[in-house]
């Protein structure tokens, strides 16, 4: 069967957008990104001005799975970090558990600023995820989901 | 793995086309692109050879509405075909929440079908996934090709749990849309058990 879903609640989304908007700040980025490994975007900050972010969040998941499993070719159990550097925009990768934390940054920036910032940042969005996660499943476990009552109707409905 | 956002009140879910090189996976993802409303789409992305080929993975975003006033997002995947990309496919299946197994119907395809379905079961597994308790549709595609082996046969050997079969010719779209509404109707039902 398929994975239980995953579940955020509006509180801990809003501590993630804190985080993340202090994170861009601090970095000097263009735009900070939280993504989940399956390549689904939990929330981002910044300027994203006309970039196709759910393309963008698959590409940095798939990008990530292939780098791991490299990774694991050559005998080491995944990179922990992934920077791609561009002639103006670079874009910094941090895994943390299921979810990568994407910078993306210009020359008004550096990548030893960005890494220094994002591993202060690493450790409480780790925190957050954590406590969704928790709440994710004991919702779950207590079928309070706003699903359950789902008809054939709504979903029929979906694709009339 | 569904992703519900509470706060931004969306739903989203991750569909993986599978099935042997050249059986027309990319097509049905390009049928829906080309025929979606722009609202609705995000880009086509293809990561393919020069030559076309599917060589990490076609993505798309699809929005098909709100259900329980959540936005509805399917992400849409197909994974390379060919034998020797079986790294890609097994990261493409990671957190997946529905499959449609694309079936070519020449009877010179039948053993590449047989060997991609063997290799779904087997790549599901690893990822912690059993497909008779998936969200599952078989798509069996080329119906238009001379020679097609007839629909009860091609059901008899790849059906694997009496899921919904679709004939489909996917550059005219025939059954694409069919079997895209099937599996996301599943996905979606999965979602009263959580």
């Amino acid at each position: 069967m398929a994975h239980s879903p995953f579940i955020l609640q509006e509180q801990e989304f809003q501590k993630l957008k804190t985080v993340l908007a202090r994170l861009c700040v601090e970095c000097v980025a263009r735009v900070v990104f939280l993504v989940d490994r399956d390549g689904q975007t939990i929330a981002f900050n910044g300027d994203i001005g006309d970039m196709d972010t759910t393309s963008f969040a698959s590409l940095a998941a798939g990008n990530v799975a292939a780098t791991n499993s490299m990774a694991k070719l050559i005998g080491e159990d995944g990179f922990p970090a992934v920077f791609h550097e561009g002639e103006r925009e670079s874009i910094f990768i941090s895994v943390i558990g299921r979810s990568l934390l994407v910078v993306v940054f210009d020359e008004r920036s550096t990548l030893g600023l960005v890494k220094l910032r994002t591993k202060r940042a690493s450790y409480e969005v780790a925190a957050i995820l954590e406590e969704a996660s928790r709440q994710s499943q004991t919702f779950a476990a207590n079928n309070v989901s706003a699903f359950a009552d789902i008809t054939d109707e709504d979903i029929d409905s979906l694709f009339s | 793995m569904t992703f519900i956002n509470y706060a931004s009140r969306e739903i989203n879910c991750k569909i993986v086309y599978y099935g042997p090189g050249l059986c027309g996976k990319t097509t049905n993802l390009q049928y829906i692109y080309d025929s979606t409303a722009p609202q609705a789409k995000g880009k086509l992305i293809s990561l393919a050879t020069e030559t076309d080929r599917t060589l990490f993975f076609d993505f798309m975003p699809l929005e098909l509405g709100t259900v329980r006033g959540f936005k509805t997002r399917f992400h849409l995947y197909t994974v390379p075909g060919q034998v020797y990309y079986d790294a890609s496919r097994k990261l493409i299946l990671k957190g997946v929440d529905g499959v449609v197994f694309v079936a070519d119907s020449q009877e010179e395809r039948m053993d590449a079908n047989v060997e991609s379905l063997y290799n779904l079961e087997e790549n599901l597994q690893t990822q912690g996934y059993d497909l008779m308790q998936l969200p599952y549709v078989l798509q069996l595609n080329k119906r238009d090709l001379p020679g097609a082996v007839p629909v009860e046969d091609l059901t008899y050997e790849l059906q694997k749990k009496g899921e919904p079969v679709y004939e489909a010719v996917a550059p005219v779209g025939t059954g694409v849309f069919d079997t895209l509404k099937a599996v996301a109707k599943q996905v979606l039902t999965e979602l009263r058990k959580t």
